[in-house]
């Protein structure tokens, strides 16, 4: 993995200092790759509503969703989401508050996360800006995997439910550069098992490892944060992935990692125009 | 001469006989080893994405263990499979479980075993 990162940054740098500005320009094309990704899972799976595929293994196994329908009555998220909604209400210390942080203070905005910050040359997540807010107004910040995290997250994610994702790539060789970078993590195989994100969730989605059913690549992040009845409670996009390398038995990268961020930006721009469902529910 | 024969011959015998009576032994044994490690979700795993007769909850991404005999009459390629099938198939889902030692060469050989049960 380290390997795969030093590449990575040695891909990104030759790019910056314009040694292949050409080749590393012309090969990257954002559009393209989402036509394909999309055009894979509707024909793969033609019987799946497009703005389904946010459900994640709901809309690939008729059982499941029976269950998950079931539960949905008394969704466990409930919690997160009062809570998230109760901290949005508090003040800081210093009086602002979180949505003071945010467009339209903090509602309704959760289908831009995250997006490509072109004075600081970075993707900015939803987990990094929240934290950022802390910070900026003196307060310590939260571990990025649960708990508190999880609930801002999930209050922001309830009151964007439905609003079609947007992220935006400009016309800025960073921000492809960082598309780049998360794409290739994606599709690099890592662990002992020698798994790369998409052998599990483009190559084999919709398919069961025992009981369990691969959730489908395209609008995967749609749902979160979720409650997942494997972890016993709530977790985040950072928690997902950090699990996701360890089932693998690789080498988590920390939480919000550059690396981990660009995952997210090439992920949810794959599921462009899907609507926010989150919070969710998995098994 | 003809003593050292005879000898020979049922010398020869007895050894096809234990051969025969130690393979019928292990066929009909309730779980050879190579089950467990098959079935175990931190070693072999196999359960996790084939279909194996007498494993529960199976999952699908791979396909079913089933008429292994019959599909892998040599041995020596059911065992390259185990051990890194992405040599074969570089698109495989498959761990490559001896190469990256998630499971030893003897672990591999029980396993295989099994499998030819199935």
């Amino acid at each position: 993995m380290r390997i795969c990162r030093a590449i990575a940054i040695v891909i990104a740098a030759l790019a910056v200092a314009g040694a292949r500005p050409a080749a590393a320009a012309d090969s990257i094309d954002p559009d393209a790759d989402f036509k394909a990704f999309r055009d894979y899972f509707t024909k793969r799976f033609p019987s799946v509503p497009l703005n389904d595929f946010v459900n994640g293994p709901y809309s690939m196994d008729a059982e499941l969703r029976k269950q998950w329908e079931a539960i949905d009555d008394f969704p466990p998220y409930d919690f997160a989401v009062d809570r998230g909604k109760q901290m949005f209400a508090t003040a800081f210390k210093n009086g602002k508050t979180y949505g003071d942080c945010f467009a339209n203070n903090g509602i309704g905005i959760r289908q831009n996360y995250p997006y490509f910050d072109g004075k600081t040359g970075e993707v900015i997540t939803l987990e990094l800006a929240l934290n950022r807010c802390r910070e900026a107004n003196g307060e310590e910040p939260y571990s990025y995997v649960k708990d508190e995290m999880a609930s801002l997250t999930a209050y922001m994610a309830f009151t964007s439910r439905g609003k079609p994702f947007d992220i935006k790539i400009p016309n800025d060789p960073r921000a492809l550069a960082a598309y780049q970078k998360g794409a290739e993590y994606f599709y690099s195989r890592r662990g002992q098992l020698n798994f790369s994100c998409a052998s599990c969730h483009v190559q084999s989605a919709g398919e069961h490892i025992r009981t369990e059913v691969l959730a489908p690549a395209l609008g995967i992040l749609a749902a979160m944060p979720i409650y997942r009845s494997e972890w016993g409670g709530m977790g985040t996009i950072s928690r997902r992935f950090v699990t996701c390398n360890s089932q693998v038995r690789g080498v988590p990268l920390q939480p919000q990692d550059e690396l981990y961020r660009d995952v997210e930006y090439y992920l949810t721009y794959m599921g462009n125009g899907l609507p926010v469902s989150g919070p969710g529910t998995r098994p | 001469m003809q003593g050292r024969t005879a000898y020979g011959t049922a010398l020869f015998v007895a050894a096809v006989l234990a051969v025969v009576l130690s393979a019928g032994a292990r066929a009909s044994a309730q779980a050879l080893p190579g089950q467990a490690l098959a079935f175990d979700r931190s070693k072999g795993n196999c359960l996790t994405c084939h279909d194996i007769k007498g494993g529960d909850a199976p999952g699908n991404v791979g396909p079913p263990l089933a008429d292994m005999k019959t599909r892998f009459p040599d041995r020596k390629e059911l065992t390259a499979i185990v051990f890194d099938e992405t040599r074969r198939n570089p698109q495989t889902m498959m761990p490559p479980f001896g190469r990256n030692l998630i499971l030893t060469d003897g672990e591999i050989e029980a396993i295989v075993d099994f499998l030819y049960t199935r």
